[in-house]
């Protein structure tokens, strides 16, 4: 398992700083909730760690190894996004099955390996689906599952349970609080809700205090 | 809905001139051609001469290469214009919509005077007019596609383990494929149909079904053979029209519902000269031919000389020999037919709108029925006139109204377009208003919806204008001796040795040229929040 430190990271958007020399180290195995308000720079956080927004100054080392300037694709990052961004051209189990294509895995192989997944997510039968039809909960199991059968060694979750209703929403607190625990994953995941942070993360973390 | 307070019988008087003249110019010689193919012995005959199948061969090759390389040139210009941020941005994507407006016989011209003598008359010229020609269909559809694929959905391949070629391959591909496939089909009829560009380019070996029906029909007199590749190059246009509206079907994806992504600066060295490569290679392919146009023009065998502009109205080659081409009477032959043909568009176009917009559902008929022509070549309208209007009492071939009827006929969906939209925008209630105020319900209507048209209409106008002035196609088979308009008379001057023609003929390519520019600049200032961009996409340009 594998630990994450960044330290001294900012970022500037045309001239605005979004981030201002932000350092957080996650031990391995830990998962831990980045607080704060919106437009405070959280998302922009883990577009670093993953490697898609590139810091100003700063690095970002994975398990010891400085990754700053690695591509996105060689980090071995896990992320969810908000809106999911799940592959509207194909079906939910090759959604799911995309990072081991990407690794190489036979057709056979993964097809199996993804509807296991499937079924740890509760969406068992959901195989054929296309993604476009999928509720906004399923959608998001989905997404959990093409992120985590990839076994990265870090898993970054933005705001993964906004917008769903209230007792969809306290179902999947639950449910992602297991299925993180039983992965044992080093995790950092982006809310505004502190009673949330706390059900899923072991620490809770602002980000006004990560200068 | 507007119209409505129309009364009944006026719609039908408005519909009427319309419906006739469609009916009359259109689909009766449109008749004409289906009917003198599959009547004679012409079909057998043609089906079995070779010279034919070398025709539909070559018109099927050229134009499956000049796709092809068109989307492959247009990608990276797409890509960048999507997705970056840069100065001169805007201009880049004037210039190449500029450039598709263009008259194919002016692209042709340019065509000619920018490659060397060894490389002009082939099929290599052809292909790379094709491609400059076409290259803001695929920056234009693909771009779109492009600004509204997400980002994040890209990074989120790569967070999954996918190198950037298999981002690409997996996710950017697929989901770009719509549009592609949509700008390939576009491109691949405007090609498979190219005649100006041929007519100018092409060499023996060179010809298209267009240019064949054209040369059956009006230097070696076989109409029966003309007629049968007319309909041979229908059936093939109806297979790719359907193939590419199945193949769009079927791969939509919910992708264009999402919001654009932002445009961003370049980021670092390599990315920026990346950006600048891209977009300067784009302008400059674009540029070049029309910059050759103009030098050509004031280009001799022994220097730089105006002599070519200002003799533009002597028709002497030499002393006492003449050519019969007048480049200045072709100049005011212009002028004057695309007068003429742009009061008919307007008229006929503003009422068939009100009259379409008036009917509602039953209005659909007439509205479809005036979009025809834009789905059929300019090459089998001209055509189906000529064959139809040779007998009295409709021996109309002499007539000096046919040509500008002829241009009307294809102008006229672009007035209708231009105004339907406006028309059925017109708030009805302000109809209402004016009824309540106590006017009549002519004259409500007068009150409300006729100062909304001025815009639309001129907008409509500008567009008929340009169409006439670069209409090529219909007027080769309609043109009197003495009547030749700019394009025929450049195509002409350009078929003939020597340098003084050569010049002269670029001179009127270049006017020609920056005439078209000034009229589509005019358009794009009348409608300046810009709905009809992705009109003219679609629509056809002045053949």
């Amino acid at each position: 398992m594998s630990g994450v430190d960044v330290r001294g990271v900012t970022v500037r958007f045309d001239g605005v700083t979004v981030l201002d020399r932000v350092s957080l180290s996650l031990a391995p195995g830990e998962i831990a909730a980045l607080l704060g308000p919106s437009g405070s720079g959280k998302t922009t956080l883990l577009r670093v760690i993953a490697g898609i927004v590139p810091p100003d100054r700063g690095t970002v080392s994975i398990d010891g190894v400085d990754v700053t300037t690695a591509p996105i694709q060689r980090r071995r990052v896990g992320m969810v996004f908000q809106d999911n961004q799940l592959f509207p051209h194909r079906s939910t189990i090759d959604n799911v099955a995309f990072g081991l294509k990407m690794q190489g895995v036979g057709r056979s192989e993964r097809l199996r390996r993804a509807a296991d997944w499937l079924e740890r997510v509760g969406l068992d039968g959901f195989a054929d689906r296309r993604v476009t039809e999928l509720s906004g909960g399923e959608a998001k199991r989905v997404a959990l599952a093409r992120t985590l059968i990839a076994e990265p060694v870090v898993v970054l979750l933005d705001e993964p349970l906004t917008g769903l209703d209230r007792e969809l929403h306290d179902r999947l607190t639950a449910e992602l609080a297991t299925l993180l625990r039983t992965t044992g994953v080093t995790t950092l995941l982006v809310t505004h809700d502190a009673a949330e942070a706390t059900a899923i993360a072991d620490r809770v973390v602002r980000i006004g205090e990560l200068a | 809905m507007t119209g409505n307070r129309l009364p009944r019988w006026l719609v039908v008087v408005l519909a009427a001139g319309p419906a006739a003249g469609l009916a009359v110019f259109y689909v009766w010689p449109f008749v004409t051609v289906l009917s003198e193919a599959l009547t004679g012995e012409a079909v057998g005959q043609t089906m079995r001469r070779r010279a034919t199948w070398d025709v539909a061969w070559f018109t099927l090759w050229q134009a499956v290469v000049s796709t092809a390389v068109t989307i492959a040139a247009g990608m990276a210009p797409a890509y960048v214009v999507a997705r970056y941020e840069f100065r001169g941005r805007t201009l880049l994507v004037g210039l190449l919509t500029a450039v598709f407006v263009l008259p194919t016989v002016v692209m042709g011209a340019a065509f000619l005077a920018l490659l060397p003598d060894s490389l002009d008359r082939t099929v290599w010229a052809v292909i790379g007019a094709h491609v400059v020609f076409n290259l803001a269909v695929v920056v234009r559809l693909v771009g779109l596609a492009w600004e509204h694929l997400p980002t994040d959905m890209e990074a989120a391949a790569a967070t999954l383990g996918a190198s950037a070629r298999q981002v690409f391959k997996e996710i950017t591909l697929p989901l770009l494929r719509p549009a592609v496939t949509a700008a390939a089909a576009i491109v691949f009829l405007f090609t498979f149909t190219s005649f100006g560009v041929i007519r100018v380019l092409g060499a023996p070996g060179t010809r298209t079904i267009e240019v064949e029906v054209w040369r059956r029909a009006t230097q070696l007199g076989d109409l029966g053979g003309a007629a049968t590749l007319t309909v041979l190059q229908l059936a093939v246009l109806g297979g790719v029209v359907t193939w590419s509206a199945v193949a769009q079907r079927r791969h939509s994806r919910a992708i264009d519902q999402r919001p654009s992504t932002a445009r961003r600066r370049a980021v670092g060295r390599a990315e920026t000269r990346a950006v600048r490569v891209t977009a300067g290679l784009s302008a400059a392919v674009v540029i070049a031919p029309l910059l050759a146009l103009v030098v050509r023009s004031f280009s001799t065998p022994t220097g730089w000389s105006a002599g070519a502009w200002a003799n533009l109205g002597r028709t002497e080659v030499r002393p006492g020999l003449r050519i019969g081409i007048d480049p200045v009477d072709a100049l005011w032959n212009s002028a004057r037919i695309a007068a003429w043909a742009t009061v008919v568009a307007v008229v006929v176009g503003a009422l068939a709108s009100l009259a379409i917009a008036a009917a509602g559902r039953s209005g659909r008929l007439l509205d479809v029925g005036l979009m025809l022509p834009i789905g059929t070549s300019a090459v089998t309208i001209g055509f189906g006139m000529l064959i139809t209007f040779d007998t009295a009492p409709v021996d109309w071939r002499g007539e000096w109204w046919l040509v500008p009827v002829g241009h009307a006929l294809i102008a006229v969906p672009f007035v209708v377009r231009s105004t339907l939209g406006v028309l059925r925008s017109v708030d009805p209630q302000l109809a209402d208003a004016a009824a309540t105020l106590g006017a009549s319900p002519v004259r409500a209507w007068a009150e409300t919806v006729v100062p909304a048209l001025w815009r639309p209409l001129a907008v409509g106008a500008a567009l008929a204008a340009a169409i006439s002035l670069g209409e090529f196609g219909a007027t080769s088979f309609l043109s009197r001796s003495g009547g030749e308009t700019l394009p025929i008379a450049i195509e002409r001057l350009l078929g003939r040795t020597g340098s003084l023609l050569q010049a002269q003929g670029s001179a009127l390519a270049a006017i020609l040229a920056a005439a078209t520019i000034l009229l589509v600049v005019v358009v794009e200032r009348l409608q300046s929040p810009a709905p009809t961009r992705a009109r003219r996409d679609r629509g056809r340009r002045p053949a």
